[in-house]
């Protein structure tokens, strides 16, 4: 295995999230300060009487022409979105070219599990919803996007809960720079369940009004859901007119401290994000903005703080987290918060941190409350920590014109 | 070059700490082999063990068992590739959902339903904070930790790598993809699976993990030479294509193959692809089959790893596994291809390293 020092470009993004279909919907509500949480109204359960969340506007049925499949036999709500955000992202892609070799790897944690909390009686009593049963296995929607884009290479699905997609847009990089393929459509999909929606209720962190993130009085997280793919690939292959921005950094680690909850002392994210930098071959001081996973959990918002403020001492650059826009979307929320994170560098701007009122006590540490569009951004850190604590930074940079 | 210096298999057949190779085989007269579990309470505290989800101390038992063959206690790196994770837990929780409608439900269930927990649980245990990833994508999720696990040693800012394929089987998973004639029907024999040619294969498990490394050591088993991950092949012509490329890739052709290891499962809708193989590039070459012992699982080709890994270390082809009975030579080079209902295809190269 031959190891290139093979730079990794950004050459195209799609997006459907609670903010809208299509990266410009999403910038227009990132600008006009406007979340995308509201009233569940497509997911059947009893939390909608008294939870909200970030849900994609339209029904399945709406989803499946949006998607234009033929086939939507047995198709996962998980699945509808991929495909969206993947033709978005791969609209100015040229795949004919046979010499390109061309992967798919996504992000997601609860795969297919809005057919599975439906239909799991009718899989063990009756031969009702027999086409379903397939969209059981992680790799499902992968596969479904795979085929509906005709990308034939290397396929692989990741799940490392919250930060799934980060680590598949990760690896994707790491492909490319191991000259094993050349062009990777890389991100995550997850849809709103109520598997995941009761799961997160029962360990008492969802917030019945839409989150503060990093706020002194915040009382946890609202659930979302949504897909984001980029297209990812090797400076070879990149045409000059489709690159958005270089993927110049990424870093994992893992907090080794609990299966859920992270390590309060912030090293574990300290670690990616030092790791992410240090790829790159950028200083500290370089880093313009951070995308914060930020998520209005008690516990992940000290830890990330503290993680930051690790790397950064008192020179720490802009950030926020926008999950008050788009809610937690758990497998794919690195893969979203990847596009808002491009989107700063494209516009340079520094979405709000909506809600934000009391600094936290146990750390000095305060995110942007406003849009900020006066400053220049060329490298922004994208963190995604994920239970089991398991941490990644992205760091994605302008490219010199 | 990826050195295998440390194994562990806890499989459906006695190969956890068995100084016998293949020895003592079971046979099981149900479509469901479960693993011959060890006893866990050398694993886990007394509290833990009551706590934890049963794919959790698979994982962890196999592990920890092959740290302990390499005589190490903490690896540099975790990659994890298991097919169905933590479903298991999933669906404890949804039916507690479901069976108090949504109201005071138990998180314990849910906080060990997410996939990643079993390569989490390896880091807790070991202390472990660096790279951490798990795979899960049906029959190339063990391939895709390996693939993974090669990329980061020959990045070389890490030393090591611990990679594992871990799957469980329960009943809810086998009652569903029974309907739908993933298995066999009636019951059958595990140890006459070739024999039948009837539809659909007989479900398995397994935790298989193997310790890596970029030079060998004087536990080294074997080297991988190569991972190669295809998917939805357009007939025949291609799946040779494939092969002969890929073994040309690393400098070989089929002749210099001592064993090829097809992942033949029984099931008459797809071994067809094997035996059609077999009856033209791999005529001339030696070969095994496994799945009689393990079932068809997810993360199988993992115990297909252990298996080549124990032939090169100990040149020995068990009797069990032997249905050319072709006259052993030196086993040097072991081709494992393994497909998944015709989807997912893959190819690992195993050598002997001295």
């Amino acid at each position: 295995m031959k190891t290139e020092k093979n730079k990794v470009f950004v050459t195209g993004m799609g997006i459907i999230s609670s903010l809208g279909i299509g990266v410009q919907q999403n910038l227009d509500r990132l600008i006009e300060g406007k979340s995308g949480i509201g009233s569940i109204r497509h997911l059947k359960t009893r939390l909608s009487d008294e939870l909200i969340a970030g849900e994609v506007f339209y029904s399945n049925q709406e989803l499946i022409i949006l998607s234009g499949i033929k086939d939507a036999k047995g198709i996962s709500r998980a699945a509808l979105l991929g495909i969206i955000a993947a033709r978005e992202a791969t609209k100015n892609t040229d795949f004919n070219d046979p010499n390109v070799r061309t992967g798919i790897i996504s992000g997601t944690t609860a795969e297919s599990m809005t057919n599975i909390e439906l239909y799991l009686q009718d899989f063990l009593n009756n031969d009702s919803r027999n086409e379903y049963i397939e969209s059981q296995d992680w790799g499902y929607s992968t596969e479904v996007i795979a085929k509906e884009l005709g990308i034939s290479g290397y396929q692989t699905t990741i799940n490392t809960a919250c930060s799934s997609a980060a680590n598949a847009i990760m690896t994707g990089a790491r492909m490319i720079k191991h000259n094993m393929l050349d062009r990777v459509l890389v991100g995550g999909t997850d849809a709103l369940s109520k598997v995941m929606l009761n799961g997160f209720h029962a360990l008492m962190i969802v917030d019945p009004q839409i989150s503060k993130p990093f706020d002194k009085n915040r009382k946890g997280l609202n659930l979302g859901e949504g897909t984001a793919f980029l297209v990812i690939e090797s400076e070879k292959v990149a045409e000059e007119k489709n690159i958005i921005c270089e993927l110049s950094g990424y870093g994992n680690s893992n907090d080794a401290y609990h299966l859920t909850a992270l390590s309060p002392d912030g090293k574990g994210a300290a670690m990616a994000m030092n790791n992410a930098i240090d790829e790159s071959g950028l200083k500290v001081t370089d880093i313009d903005y951070i995308n914060a996973h930020g998520t209005g959990s008690e516990n992940n918002d000290l830890s990330e703080a503290l993680g930051i403020e690790k790397v950064f001492g008192k020179n720490i650059p802009e950030f926020s987290s926008t999950k008050p826009f788009t809610g937690h979307t758990l497998g794919s929320s690195g893969a979203i918060e990847a596009v808002f994170s491009i989107l700063s560098l494209q516009e340079n701007l520094v979405f709000p941190n909506l809600n934000f009122k009391n600094r936290m006590d146990e750390v000095d540490v305060i995110p942007e409350n406003d849009l900020i569009s006066s400053q220049e951004i060329n490298h922004v850190l994208s963190n995604s920590l994920g239970f089991g604590g398991n941490n990644t930074s992205l760091l994605f940079s302008k490219t010199e014109s | 070059m990826i050195y295998i210096n440390g194994l562990a298999n806890i499989s459906p057949q006695p190969t956890f700490n068995n100084k016998e190779f293949l020895a003592d085989i079971r046979q099981y007269k149900t479509n469901m082999l479960q693993c011959i579990e060890p006893d866990y309470s050398h694993f886990f505290h007394p509290n833990a063990l009551r706590r934890i989800g049963r794919v959790l101390k698979l994982g962890w038992a196999g592990a920890k068992s092959c740290l302990d063959d390499a005589g190490l206690q903490t690896p540099d790196t975790i990659c994890v590739g298991t097919g169905k994770g933590c479903f298991k837990n999933t669906h404890v929780f949804l039916n507690s959902v479901i069976e108090n409608d949504e109201k005071f439900i138990p998180p314990s269930p849910f906080i060990q339903s997410a996939h990643g927990s079993i390569a989490s649980q390896i880091a807790i245990q070991t202390g472990c904070k660096n790279y951490n990833m798990t795979y899960s994508h049906r029959a190339f999720s063990f391939e895709s930790a390996l693939i993974d696990a090669m990329m980061l040693l020959s990045e070389g800012k890490y030393k090591n790598v611990l990679v594992g394929g871990v799957d469980e089987i329960e009943e809810i998973q086998f009652r569903t993809f029974d309907r739908i004639g993933h298995y066999k029907n009636p019951e059958t024999n595990n140890l006459s699976l070739f024999t039948e040619k009837s539809k659909g294969t007989i479900a398995g498990e397994g935790s298989a993990f193997f310790f890596l490394e970029n030079h060998p050591t004087e536990k080294t088993y074997a080297r991988i030479r190569s991972v190669h991950t295809f998917s939805n092949p357009k007939g025949q012509i291609e799946i040779e294509k494939q092969i002969e490329t890929f073994l040309s890739n690393n400098s070989l052709s089929v002749n210099d193959l001592d064993l090829v290891i097809p992942g033949l499962n029984g099931d008459s809708d797809f071994d067809w692809i094997y035996n059609d193989l077999m009856k033209s590039i791999f005529l001339e070459t030696n070969q095994v089959y496994y799945k009689h012992l393990c079932g068809e699982y997810h993360t199988s080709s993992a115990f297909a790893m252990w298996l080549s890994s124990m032939i090169i270390h100990r040149q020995v082809i068990p009797e069990i596994i032997d249905f050319n009975k072709k006259p052993l030579r030196e086993v040097r080079n072991i081709l494992i291809y393994n497909q998944y209902r015709n989807v997912n295809h893959s190819l690992m190269l195993v050598s002997r390293h001295n």
